[in-house]
């Protein structure tokens, strides 16, 4: 592997971070070449975590291949379930009842809220201060106690399925999602009393790892990352889905483009998705929750590609069916992937102890990018 | 812009181009001599300005290799689906990360998984296989491995 780097000179130092480092959240191997404390380039290596999921969807039908897709970005797995299910309906040319598309997206911001909180924790606990993670999963429990109650599992859910939903929610389950939003709201001041106001934090974040907009679409860089750099890319509101459309919320954007900024956009679009919940929870249509199915899916001969917004950015969905039960290909544009190609980029020229805050506002799963 | 606008104006930069509108994009069909300056074309154009390659993969149909590229344009959010055929026993195709630094991560796990050679790519190394990986890509439908069974 060092040969293979090129353009070191001499007295560069390399060293590796990972495959295991509490940093990395995961199996990510980065190989660094310093000059001093300066990074002068950074090579991922990936496929600690490969199951090779797509190759495993080739074999399974339509209606199996759900369950893999929950394992890839484990924090975001009711949206990931929703783009494959998106994209098998968008098949088979069938409308999915209202009751069901209402939920679908209550519990996809359900999800978005757990998952930025997991990321707000981990990475306060990556910058030195542990207390926040406390905080943190104090909320997101409570979240997870209700995804339990209706999916039956807290994290891997497989609820979201071609033609609705898996089952029914729970009787409990509107009572205890107004429990949380009072609960949440009755904490959130504390986040920023803790963390966003904090100086030192505020220090280690601003001007680190900048990311201009014109590198951030050229990367492919999508969600809270490239709307730290300004771009608008909110798929929710670019490409609507499942009636995103009728819903009043805000995409933010920042400017800065550096760590805070993508930290920043994290933390507003957590109210976002509250205020989402907030007009949909007393609104849940009666009626089916799921369209009648055949038993044995079959997708008539053709390309079909769907994008989501996943709480990483734009997840895409892309099988290319030759009219069987099962994809003939699957291709899962996943948003980390893209992500992490620009970490060189914003590494370079930066300190080392400055790269934990970069990779930490990128939001990394490794699941997600190996697939 | 409408397909039907974009078609008029791909026509005009690249005459050989083959069209079908049956799925929901416009789907262009290129041969991988033309591809790379159609897609500088692409990018560089005012009217189209395709800036965002969104996805980028290789499907083996046995017969042949089909790069598929995905492209949007964060300007007028419209979206294009351009694809180009390669011969199975030699797959080549100009790198297009020069113009879309995406597809520099993207390549690399097609070239390691189909096996594409991707001409003039600044840095074609395996970026997913273990080092030192050896025998057949793993993603071509031919690919059997007894031991570590990835079929189901």
């Amino acid at each position: 592997m060092v040969e293979e780097i090129g353009n070191t000179t001499e007295g560069d130092l390399i060293i590796n971070v990972g495959p295991q480092h509490p940093a990395t959240h995961g199996v990510l191997h980065l190989i660094i070449t310093l000059n001093g404390e300066t990074i002068k380039k950074v090579e991922p290596h990936l496929g600690f975590i490969h199951r090779s999921i797509e190759k495993m969807c080739e074999s399974l039908s339509y209606r199996q291949f759900i369950y893999v897709t929950s394992r890839m970005d484990y924090l975001s797995s009711h949206i990931n379930n929703h783009a494959c299910a998106l994209t098998v309906e968008k098949g088979l040319q069938i409308e999915v009842p209202d009751r069901a598309k209402v939920i679908r997206i209550l519990m996809d911001e359900l999800t978005r809220i757990a998952s930025h909180e997991l990321w707000w924790g981990a990475m306060a606990m990556d910058l030195g201060a542990f207390t926040p993670f406390f905080h943190a999963f104090r909320e997101r429990e409570s979240i997870n106690d209700i995804m339990e109650e209706t999916c039956g599992a807290r994290l891997t859910m497989n609820y979201i399925v071609p033609g609705g939903l898996m089952q029914d929610i729970h009787p409990n389950f509107q009572k205890r999602v107004k429990d949380f939003l009072s609960l949440y709201k009755s904490k959130i001041h504390e986040y920023d009393e803790l963390i966003t106001g904090n100086i030192i934090f505020q220090n280690r974040m601003k001007g680190v790892g900048y990311l201009s907009p014109e590198d951030a679409i050229s990367f492919g860089v999508t969600g809270p990352a490239a709307r730290g750099s300004g771009v608008s890319c909110d798929i929710r509101k670019l490409y609507p889905y499942d009636g995103y459309e009728n819903l009043q919320f805000d995409e933010i954007l920042e400017t800065a483009g550096d760590s805070f900024a993508r930290y920043m956009v994290r933390i507003r679009e957590m109210q976002q998705s509250v205020r989402i919940i907030e007009q949909l929870i007393d609104n849940i249509p009666e009626g089916d929750f799921q369209t009648k199915t055949k038993a044995v899916l079959k997708l008539p001969k053709g390309e079909f590609y769907t994008r989501v917004e996943t709480a990483r950015g734009e997840f895409g969905v892309y099988i290319v069916s030759e009219g069987g039960t099962t994809p003939y290909r699957i291709k899962f544009r996943s948003p980390g992937f893209s992500n992490l190609s620009a970490l060189d980029k914003m590494a370079r020229g930066e300190k080392l102890g400055d790269l934990v805050a970069m990779m930490g506002t990128l939001d990394l799963v490794i699941p997600d990018i190996d697939r | 812009m409408g397909n039907e606008e974009i078609k008029t104006k791909i026509t005009e930069l690249l005459a050989a181009s083959a069209f079908d509108e049956s799925g929901e994009w416009l789907n262009i069909t290129v041969s991988s001599q033309d591809w790379f300056s159609f897609a500088s074309q692409l990018r560089n154009d005012e009217t189209l300005y395709f800036d965002h390659l969104f996805c980028l993969t290789c499907i083996d149909f046995k017969t042949n290799l089909t790069m598929v590229y995905h492209l949007s344009s964060t300007k007028f959010r419209h979206n294009i689906v351009v694809k180009s055929v390669l011969d199975i026993t030699k797959p080549e195709i100009e790198t297009v990360s020069s113009i879309w630094q995406t597809a520099n991560f993207h390549e690399r796990e097609v070239y390691e998984m189909f096996g594409v050679n991707f001409l003039n790519h600044p840095d074609l190394r395996l970026l997913i296989l273990p080092d030192g990986w050896e025998g057949k890509n793993p993603m071509r439908k031919d690919f059997e491995d007894p031991i570590n069974m990835i079929k189901l």
